[in-house]
C-alpha cells in the first residue's frame, strides 16, 4: 500500500487531496482505505443504476450503492446513522421494489426506456445539484483538508505532554486535573470509535431534550414536534393508500 | 482483538493484524453456518423421524447417521448448476449470495460471549434489525430472477409476510432495550448477571408474554413452518427455491440455518440472559476470589463457558423451532398476517405499554429475588474502551518517567527499566474521576460484572 501510496504521490494528483492511504508513521490506514472502496463502490453502482434499462437489475444496483454508502458513514465512525442509512434507505427500497415494480407489473421482467430528451433534462438538473453540493462541500475550510487523523493525533499528543508534565511534577495519578483528564477521555474515544454517545443524544433530542445546547427558549428546545408531525403525516399517508387499495377492490365487486 | 494480534506479529508487520483479526474473525462466523448447517440439517431429520415415529437417517457414518449431512453436501456439490432459459441471469446468480451475505453480516454483532464479538457496535440491536430485513431481499431477488411462475409466487407470499412480521418484531426487540437503556448487545447481556431470575424475560410479566410473541415473529422472519409460506413444497413446488439446485441452493440453505441460529442466540442475549448462565458459578468466584478475578486465564475460561451458554440456549431454541415445524400444518397467506399483524402487533403493543409502566413505577419482580449489580452500573462497550485506553495511556506515561528517573545516565537499560516499572505498577484499576458520580462499591461492581462470563 505504501507504494501504491508513493506511486500517487509522483502522479500529478497530490496524495493531501486523495486523503493519506499510508499514515505518517507508514503503517496503513484501514479506515481511509475502507472508505475509498466503499466510496468507489457507491459512485460505481450508482452509476450502473443510470445506465441500467432493467427496473429490478436497478433496484439492485441502488441497493448496492446504498449499502456502499452506509459503509462509508460506519468506516467515519458514524454508526448510527450508518444504521439508520440501512434501515430506511436499503430497507425502504425493497419495499419500492415490491410493491412499486413488482405488484404493478404488467409483464415479467420490464424494462425502462430513456429517451434523449430526459437524459438532457436529467443532466441538467443532477448537473446543476452536483454543482451546488460541491460549492456547499468546498464551503467550509476545515472540510479541505484530509489530516484529521494527524490533528487528532497531535491533539493526543499535547494532551500526553500535559499530562507528563503534571506527573513529572511530582503529582501522583489521583491529583491529575481532571479536565485534562476528561480532554484525554474524549480524545481516546474519539480515535478509538467515533462519536458513540452521540446516539444517547440524538434520542434525548428526538424527545425534547438537547444535550447539545443551553438554549431553552420553548418550541425550540428538541425536535419532539417535529417528529410527531412527521409521525401523523405518516400514518395520514398509510391510511390514504390503504384507502385507496380498497376503494379499487370494491369497484371491482361491483363490476362483477 | 487487533491489538492483541499486533503484538505476536513480527516487526514490521503489525498494520497487518487488523487483516489478520478480520479474516479470522470471518472465518469463524462463516464456521458457524457451515457447521451449523450440517449439525441442524441431521438434527432436524432426526428430529422430525422422532415426531413422525420414524427412526431418521441410520445408517450414514454409523449407528446415529451423523455423516448424513456431509454425503448430502458432497452431493450437492456435485450437481449441476442449472439455470432456466426464461432466467435473468445475473440477478438469478447474485440472489443466494445476497441472502447469504444478510444472515453473515448480522453475525457481526451478535456477542458469543462477554465482550466476543466481532465488531462491538454500540448501536448492535438496531444495526441487527436493519440487517434482518434485508436477507428478504435474496429470496424476492431468487423468486422474481427465476422466470418461473412456483418462483414467483413464492416471491410474492414473502413480500407479504415480510411487511406483516417486521411491525410486532421491531416492537418486541425495542422491548429489552427500554429495560437495558442501552442498545449495546454485549451490555444488555450483563445486566442479565448472577443468577437466572435476573434474565430479561422474569424482569415483569409483561416481558414473560412479549418473549413468545418474539418466538412467533422470529419463526416467521426465518421462513419456517408454520411460516414457509414462501417455499411451501406441498403447493408452489418448492418456492423461491423452484429452480435452484447445488450450492446455489445449499447457499440459501446456510442462510437460513444461520438466521435459525441468529435469531434463537438474540433472544437468548435478549431475554434469556445470554452468555450468563443459570447458577452464576463463574462470576460468583470472579466476584468473591480476587486472584482469579485478576488471571486473564480464569476470565478467557469463564468466557468460554459463556460461548457454550449461548451456543447451548441457541441450539435448543433451533431445535424448538424443529418441533414447531414438525408439529403444526402450514398457515394459509391471509391466517400468516392476520397473526402477524391482528394478534402479534396488538400483543406486543400492550406489552410495551406495560413495560413502561413497569419500568417507571419501579415495581418488584422476580428481579429482585437475588440482584446482581444495579444495571445503571454497568456501562457501555466504549465507554469501557474508553477508560481501558486513558489507563493504558497514563501508565506508559508513568512508566517513561519512572524509567527516566531510575536509570537517567544509560539509555540501553531503558527498556528493561520500563519493564519493571510496568510490574511495580499497581493493576487495580484506579478511578480517574471519569466516571465523576461514581461511588466505589458500584465502580467495583461494574468493574467485576464487565471482567468475566459466568455459567
Amino acid at each position: 500500500m505504501n507504494q501504491v501510496a508513493s506511486g500517487l504521490v509522483t502522479s500529478q494528483w497530490n496524495i493531501a487531496t486523495l486523503g493519506l492511504l499510508a499514515a505518517s508513521d507508514g503503517a496503513i490506514n484501514w479506515h481511509t482505505l475502507f472508505f475509498f472502496i466503499f466510496a468507489l463502490t457507491a459512485c460505481g453502482f450508482a452509476l450502473a443504476v443510470l445506465v441500467s434499462s432493467h427496473v429490478v437489475r436497478m433496484a439492485f444496483f441502488l441497493i448496492v450503492s446504498l449499502s456502499a454508502a452506509s459503509g462509508v458513514m460506519f468506516t467515519s465512525g458514524a454508526h448510527f446513522v450508518g444504521t439508520m442509512q440501512l434501515l430506511i434507505y436499503v430497507g425502504g427500497t425493497v419495499v419500492l421494489l415490491i410493491f412499486g415494480v413488482m405488484l404493478t407489473a404488467q409483464e415479467a421482467f420490464i424494462t425502462l426506456k430513456t429517451k434523449a430528451g430526459d437524459w438532457v433534462l436529467g443532466i441538467l438538473v443532477g448537473g446543476t445539484l452536483l454543482a451546488l453540493l460541491v460549492q456547499v462541500a468546498f464551503l467550509d475550510p476545515t472540510w479541505h483538508s484530509t489530516d484529521y487523523q494527524q490533528r487528532l493525533a497531535a491533539q493526543h499528543e499535547a494532551v500526553t505532554e500535559e499530562l507528563r508534565q503534571e506527573l513529572l511534577a511530582g503529582r501522583d495519578r489521583s491529583e491529575l486535573s481532571p479536565e485534562t483528564l476528561q480532554k484525554l477521555a474524549d480524545l481516546e474515544s474519539e480515535i478509538a470509535s467515533g462519536f458513540p454517545e452521540n446516539v444517547g443524544r440524538i434520542g434525548l433530542a428526538l424527545v425534547g431534550v438537547r444535550a447539545d445546547t443551553t438554549d431553552e427558549s420553548v418550541g425550540l428546545a428538541g425536535y419532539l414536534l417535529p417528529f410527531e408531525i412527521v409521525s401523523v403525516h405518516l400514518v395520514v399517508v398509510l391510511v390514504g393508500a390503504a384507502y385507496l387499495a380498497r376503494a379499487k377492490r370494491r369497484r371491482t365487486d361491483l363490476i362483477e | 482483538m487487533a491489538e492483541n494480534i499486533s503484538t505476536w506479529l513480527p516487526p514490521g508487520w503489525e498494520p497487518l493484524a487488523y487483516l489478520v483479526a478480520a479474516v479470522l474473525q470471518a472465518i469463524l462466523i462463516i464456521h458457524i453456518f457451515a457447521l451449523g448447517a450440517v449439525v441442524f440439517i441431521w438434527a432436524e431429520r432426526k428430529v422430525s423421524g422422532r415426531i413422525q415415529d420414524r427412526l431418521g437417517p441410520t445408517r450414514t457414518g454409523g449407528a446415529f447417521g451423523w455423516l448424513q449431512s456431509l454425503a448430502d453436501g458432497v452431493k450437492l456439490l456435485s450437481k449441476e448448476d442449472l439455470m432456466p432459459k426464461d432466467a435473468d441471469p445475473l440477478l438469478f446468480r447474485i440472489a443466494p449470495y445476497l441472502a447469504f451475505a444478510a444472515s453473515f453480516a448480522a453475525f457481526l454483532v451478535l456477542p458469543f460471549s462477554n465482550g466476543w464479538v466481532a465488531l462491538h457496535l454500540n448501536v448492535a440491536i438496531f444495526f441487527l434489525v436493519a440487517v434482518l430485513g434485508l436477507e428478504v431481499f435474496g429470496v424476492i431477488l431468487a423468486g422474481y430472477s427465476s422466470g418461473s411462475k412456483w418462483s414467483l409466487f413464492g416471491a410474492m407470499r414473502q413480500a407479504a409476510q415480510v411487511v406483516s412480521y417486521e411491525v410486532p418484531l421491531g416492537i418486541c426487540i425495542v422491548i429489552p432495550v427500554i429495560i437495558a437503556g442501552s442498545m449495546d448487545m454485549v451490555t444488555i447481556g450483563n445486566q442479565q448477571r448472577g443468577l437466572f431470575t435476573n434474565w430479561l424475560v422474569f424482569h415483569d410479566p409483561f416481558t414473560m408474554m412479549v418473549f413468545w410473541v418474539y418466538a412467533t415473529c422470529a419463526v416467521a422472519s426465518v421462513n419456517r413452518a408454520p411460516f414457509d409460506l414462501a417455499e411451501a413444497e406441498s403447493e408452489l413446488v418448492a418456492g423461491f427455491l423452484t429452480e435452484y439446485s447445488g450450492i446455489r441452493w445449499s447457499l440459501f440453505f446456510m442462510a437460513e440455518y444461520g438466521s435459525m441460529f441468529l435469531v434463537s442466540a438474540v433472544g437468548s442475549v435478549l431475554f434469556l440472559g445470554g452468555w450468563n448462565g443459570p447458577i452464576p458459578i463463574f462470576s460468583l468466584l470472579i466476584d468473591n476470589v480476587p486472584w482469579l478475578a485478576d488471571s486473564w486465564m480464569f476470565v478467557w475460561l469463564a468466557n468460554f463457558f459463556g460461548l457454550l451458554n449461548v451456543l447451548l440456549k441457541a441450539s435448543l431454541g433451533v431445535i424448538a423451532m424443529m418441533w414447531v415445524r414438525w408439529t403444526f400444518p402450514r398457515m394459509r397467506v391471509d391466517q400468516v398476517i392476520t397473526t402477524c399483524l391482528k394478534y402479534c402487533v396488538p400483543l406486543a403493543a400492550f406489552c410495551f405499554l406495560g413495560v413502561v409502566f413497569w419500568v417507571s413505577t419501579g415495581l418488584p419482580f422476580l428481579n429482585d429475588l437475588a440482584p446482581a449489580a444495579p444495571r445503571s452500573t454497568v456501562r457501555e462497550g466504549w465507554m469501557v474502551e474508553r477508560e481501558e485506553r486513558v489507563e493504558r495511556t497514563l501508565s506508559r506515561l508513568e512508566a517513561e518517567i519512572a524509567a527516566a528517573e531510575t536509570q537517567p545516565a544509560t539509555v540501553d537499560d531503558e527498556p528493561a527499566a520500563a519493564e519493571e516499572a510496568n510490574e511495580a505498577e499497581p493493576v487495580e484499576p484506579t478511578d480517574e474521576t471519569v466516571k465523576a458520580g461514581m461511588d466505589d462499591a458500584d465502580r467495583a461492581a461494574a468493574v467485576a460484572s464487565l471482567a468475566g462470563g459466568e455459567q
